[in-house]
């Protein structure tokens, strides 16, 4: 495969997005800040939907353990930002492993119940946590403990580069990932696991370490979005923050690298455009997402895959 | 001589049906072994055991001294087993190339060029070049039954089960599988689950007749041929069909 051409392509993204950090208004540039934090998020999400097949209704305790990994030790042990982010980091990383290991011995619909379940329990404890999270009312991180290798991140230049950074660094290690023979047993585990298996593939190693994987990255979103905008709340562990990566991912296009992004960023602007033009805007959001599906069931860039660019990962 | 592969008293029941019961076979290395038997024998479930796709009710497997059989598949294919499935199951939406380059990358690991090298000569060997490029569901029928062969020829196995290569394949396809077989052999283990009796009568050194989950008969192909239980059970109607 032309790696030049694909390397290209993914540079560009980043070179435009580092342009504008110079030239939007104001109030883009808080949105795609944002933006570029959930989109690493789905970039996690991808990884076990999109390249491995295994679908996850969970994903909201991942994304909920970086950020509360991160926030508890700031707020309750003063732990300064860096360390706090490796704290959040780790959080992910081990809550993955165990609901790996757990969640792995089904398949299919049950694994979807089994992820579903182990959120909601992970939700229900931050509520009951709530000495310490104050539950539904959240923590603020205070301005003043948002510095990180001596850069302030409430400073919205420095937190959208910021957020660039992280955005970046999953990006290009998911594609470099995809390309990797490791990758391409992932893939092939989600086209046809028992042949795999048969070809002398663990297909459980792998898929547990494409959970760890996905929820390592997805704890590392949550805790960037903690840092970035100052505050971590039990809306961020329920259950529709474990729906929205899935649904930026199949209007991306699940399976290539790209397609989160396109996807995130797609779904805002279209309830940002439509929640200015009508009370009704969540209905018309629901129609464009069902045209999409209909007329583009591969995603955005799934789309551009099919009929332009066989290769593009 | 030593087995390569011995199974002692294995059985599988689904329910109370006997698939397969008690049954002892010793398979040498580099031995062309065929398993014939009529429909429902047995073979499919008998050939599951060894590679670890379904799990005996009792009895054992050898693999070269060792006993496998708890391991799990993977394990067992690293050992130097490979199953090509009797139901074609292949990487339907993935290329050709792709397919057998994951068959053999498990073994070469990360050494592109050796990758390509063996994936570009496996398809050779088949008769699969020049269709790298395309999905694996886009192959004929025939072709998909060939590209199983090539996945399983990638692993360069120590024994290679095969379950109903030339099922849909056409006769210079079955032409070119025979020619294959007997490259492979002295090196590689095969054992053949087939219902051709020309392809078995060819290329096996030793043929193994199930029959209700029994071992039925076993011997040289002239032997086979003349036994008056294996005509009954299964040759006969082979021969009239
Ligand atoms: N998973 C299963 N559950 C229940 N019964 C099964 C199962 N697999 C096989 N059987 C039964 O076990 C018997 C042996 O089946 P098997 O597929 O091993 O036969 P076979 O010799 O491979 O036949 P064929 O020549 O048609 O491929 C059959 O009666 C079949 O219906
Ligand atoms: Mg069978």
């Amino acid at each position: 495969m032309r790696g030049g051409r694909l390397i290209g392509l993914h540079l560009g993204l980043v070179a435009v997005l580092f342009a504008l950090n110079f030239v939007l208004p104001a109030y883009s540039h808080g949105t795609v800040a944002r933006v570029m934090v959930l989109a690493t998020y789905a970039m996690g999400y991808n990884i076990l939907f999109g390249y491995t097949g295994l679908l996850s209704l969970g994903h909201a305790m991942f994304f909920a353990a970086g950020m509360y990994g991160l926030a508890m030790p700031m707020t309750h042990l003063g732990l300064g930002a860096g360390p706090a982010l490796l704290t959040g980091i780790g959080s992910a990383a081990v809550l993955s492993l165990g609901v790996g290991l757990l969640a792995l011995r089904t398949r299919g619909v049950a694994f979807m119940i089994v992820t579903l379940m182990f959120s909601q329990a992970a939700w229900l404890t931050i509520l009951l946590a709530g000495r310490w999270t104050r539950g539904d009312e959240g923590v603020v991180i205070p301005q003043a403990d948002r510095m990180l290798l001596g850069l302030d991140l409430s400073d919205p230049s420095t937190r959208y580069l910021a957020a660039l950074a992280l955005f970046s660094a999953v990006l290009f290690g998911t594609l470099w990932l995809v390309r990797q023979p490791i990758g391409r047993v992932l893939v092939a585990i989600r086209e046809n696991e028992d042949r795999a298996e048969l070809l002398g593939y663990d297909t459980f190693r792998h898929k547990l370490g494409a959970v760890v994987l996905s929820g390592t990255v997805s704890g590392a979103a949550g805790a960037a979005y903690g840092l970035f905008f100052g505050y971590a709340g039990a809306s961020f562990a329920e259950t529709h923050y474990s729906i929205f990566p899935l649904l930026w991912v199949l209007l991306g296009g699940a399976g290539t690298v790209i397609g989160p992004f396109l996807g995130t960023l797609f779904m805002f602007y279209l309830i940002d455009l439509t929640s200015g033009l009508t009370p009704a805007y969540m209905l018309v959001a629901g129609v464009a997402l069902v045209l999409l599906t209909l007329f583009a069931p591969q995603g955005l860039a799934g789309e551009i895959r099919r009929r332009w660019w066989r290769g593009l990962p | 001589m030593s087995a390569l592969l011995s199974t002692r008293a294995l059985s599988r029941s689904f329910g109370g049906l006997r698939a397969v019961h008690e049954v002892d076979l010793d398979l040498g290395p580099g031995e062309v072994r065929a398993l014939i038997g009529p429909n429902g024998a047995g073979k499919t479930t008998f050939v599951s055991m060894l590679i670890g796709r379904v799990a005996p009710s009792s009895g054992r497997v050898l693999f070269d001294g060792q006993d496998i059989t708890r391991r799990p598949a993977h394990a067992r294919v690293r050992l130097g087993l490979a199953y090509t499935f009797q139901i074609t199951s292949v990487f339907a939406r993935l290329p050709v190339a792709e397919n057998v380059a994951l068959a053999a990358r498990r073994r070469l690991g990360r050494d592109r060029a050796a990758v390509a090298a063996e994936v570009a000569r496996t398809l050779g060997r088949v008769g699969l070049t020049g269709r790298e490029k395309i999905a694996a569901a886009d192959l004929s029928y025939g072709h998909q039954r060939l590209l199983e062969l090539a996945m399983g020829l990638a692993q360069a196995p120590r024994l290679l089960i095969l379950d109903e290569p030339t099922q849909g394949l056409s006769e210079p396809e079955i032409e070119t599988f025979k020619a294959l077989v007997r490259t492979l052999a002295g090196e590689t283990a095969i054992l053949l689950i087939e219902h051709n009796m020309g392809v078995v009568m060819e290329l096996a050194d030793r043929i193994t007749v199930l029959d209700a989950g029994v071992v039925l008969a076993e011997g040289a192909p002239a032997a086979i041929r003349a036994d008056a239980r294996v005509q009954a059970a299964y040759l006969g109607t082979a021969a009239d069909a």
